[in-house]
């Protein structure tokens, strides 16, 4: 009941506008005129780039992850040492500075090292995301894994299956059921954060919310409209999260 | 007839706890060996360092001629022939029973899902429960899920079978026919240690009896004279106090 109340808070700020006060003017978003119209699908527009690098970032997140993760749960301490420095290492840095660190500090690092690689805002926003997440889909994959019982490991042992086939046919596919519901929490996370690429000129839901502003001095209804925008994102994304939870039976419990 | 386990001064500590001190044993094939004693006792680990889930620091084990040593192809060929069946049944709870069956044998031994799915229910109707099948292990009681748990084991064509306290878990309806089922592996010529409290089992299958105290073998000899006139105290007592319910 919460959500809808607060829907409902939302839709009535959103409507105070419609009366003749002053403090709103949706006219910069109004699609029956043609400049509110291109403002429209210009904001509009700013999905593709969001979505694309959130799920690009996702992905390349979630192998990420599971690579950091094996190393932690092995009994070599070497291993287990760079799981732990990678994770403490990257889990500290914010978003922001590493954004600006990958942006612009690793093309010097490589035009040092004499290989020609530019990177441009959409791969430089990918990898930061990416990076900066996989120490926190590395976390979710070790407590997942670890949370099976090591019976299982033990009794594949005795089947003759080695370490991939345990992982591969054995563990993970129980481990996924219970990371499902964290991992669909550090999706929605990539999707917010994904705004910071704004500022080194992608042109996402936010970057492309600023230069409506810029030009229309409308911060107020532009600013109002994106958050809508990511409140939509997120919450289609939750849909499909629960659907896929109830499919796989995240919620059902395995132990008999 | 050959010697397919050999254990010499095998000792094993977790932390200051020596819970294998000097276990010297060697089984030869064919042999059904009862271990038995107070927890505690070592008896799990003993039976888990054969197939090196329990790594020993000390002493040499011996599988079917082949060394266990910190070669994982060695203990992997090794593993593949010792069969194991756990307390706690140990299933894989996201696969139906024939899936539990049929994931060595297709991944491992390379055989077709065909052959690995005719091998299962061979498996499954010597085990009892062939119309099981497709369920998962939660549907399945104590002792169903017990004796999917040793078609799985026999689906990899062991030649050893290890059973780790097998009935501890089940109730007590359902022990015997779990129980039936080793039997009848028993008589089939199976290599077979087992570690458990059910007396009149042991008398039925073993050729010899093991008791163990504080990680030693104290005690071994073959079940007459085991139950009838054991030689050590601690065996006395221990057997005394089992008997008697």
């Amino acid at each position: 009941m919460n959500k809808f109340f607060f829907i409902i808070l939302f839709f009535l700020v959103f409507l105070s506008g419609c009366s003749d006060s002053n403090i709103w003017g949706w006219y910069v978003i109004d699609p029956s005129t043609k400049s509110g119209w291109d403002n429209i699908q210009f904001l509009l527009g700013g999905f593709t780039s969001t979505i694309q690098l959130s799920i690009i970032a996702a992905i390349i997140s979630i192998v990420l992850g599971l690579i950091i993760a094996l190393p932690g749960m092995s009994d070599n301490y070497f291993l287990k040492s760079i799981n732990r420095v990678y994770v403490e290492f990257v889990r500290a840095i914010p978003l922001l500075p590493m954004l600006f660190w990958v942006f612009y500090g690793l093309p010097v690092i490589f035009k040092s090292l004499g290989i020609n690689i530019s990177i441009d805002a959409f791969w430089g926003a990918i990898l930061t995301l990416a990076i900066s997440d996989s120490a926190f889909t590395a976390e979710i994959f070790r407590g997942g894994i670890q949370s099976i019982h090591r019976g299982q490991t033990e009794a594949s042992k005795t089947i003759g299956l080695n370490y991939y086939q345990t992982m591969r046919y054995v563990i993970l596919p129980q481990a996924l059921r219970r990371i499902l519901p964290p991992l669909a929490n550090q999706f929605i996370y990539i999707v917010k954060m994904s705004a910071f690429a704004s500022v080194i000129g992608m042109q996402e839901l936010t970057r492309r919310a600023n230069e409506i502003v810029v030009t229309e001095y409308r911060p107020l209804e532009i600013y109002t409209l994106l958050i809508f925008e990511y409140l939509i994102l997120v919450l289609i994304i939750s849909f499909f999260v629960r659907r896929l939870e109830r499919k796989m039976g995240s919620n059902e419990s395995l132990n008999s | 007839m050959n010697k397919v386990i050999e254990m010499k001064d095998v000792c094993k500590w977790f932390g200051d706890f020596k819970v294998l001190n000097n276990i010297n044993l060697e089984i030869k094939q064919g042999e059904k060996v009862v271990v038995c004693g107070p927890s505690g006792s070592g008896k799990s680990t003993l039976v888990r360092c054969i197939n090196r889930l329990e790594v020993n620091q000390a002493g040499v084990i011996k599988v079917i001629g082949n060394k266990l040593s910190n070669n994982k192809k060695v203990n992997h060929q090794i593993n593949s022939k010792i069969g194991m069946v756990f307390q706690q049944f140990n299933l894989f709870p996201h696969l139906s029973v024939l899936d539990n069956l049929t994931l060595g044998p297709t991944k491992v031994l390379g055989l077709s899902k065909n052959d690995a799915t005719k091998k299962a229910m061979k498996l499954l109707e010597r085990v009892k429960i062939p119309e099981q099948v497709n369920k998962k292990p939660h549907q399945l009681s104590g002792g169903q899920q017990q004796r999917v748990a040793i078609a799985r084991s026999l689906c990899m064509d062991p030649k050893i079978m290890l059973f780790d306290e097998p009935t501890s878990a089940l109730d007590p309806e359902m022990i015997s026919e779990v129980l039936d089922v080793i039997i009848d592996l028993a008589n089939d010529g199976m290599t077979m240690v087992v570690v458990t409290h059910e007396m009149g089992f042991a008398k039925k299958v073993a050729d010899r009896m093991i008791f163990m105290d504080e990680g030693q073998i104290v005690e071994q000899g073959r079940p007459i004279n085991f139950f009838t006139k054991p030689k050590t105290k601690r065996c006395k007592k221990f057997l005394n106090q089992i008997l008697q319910n």
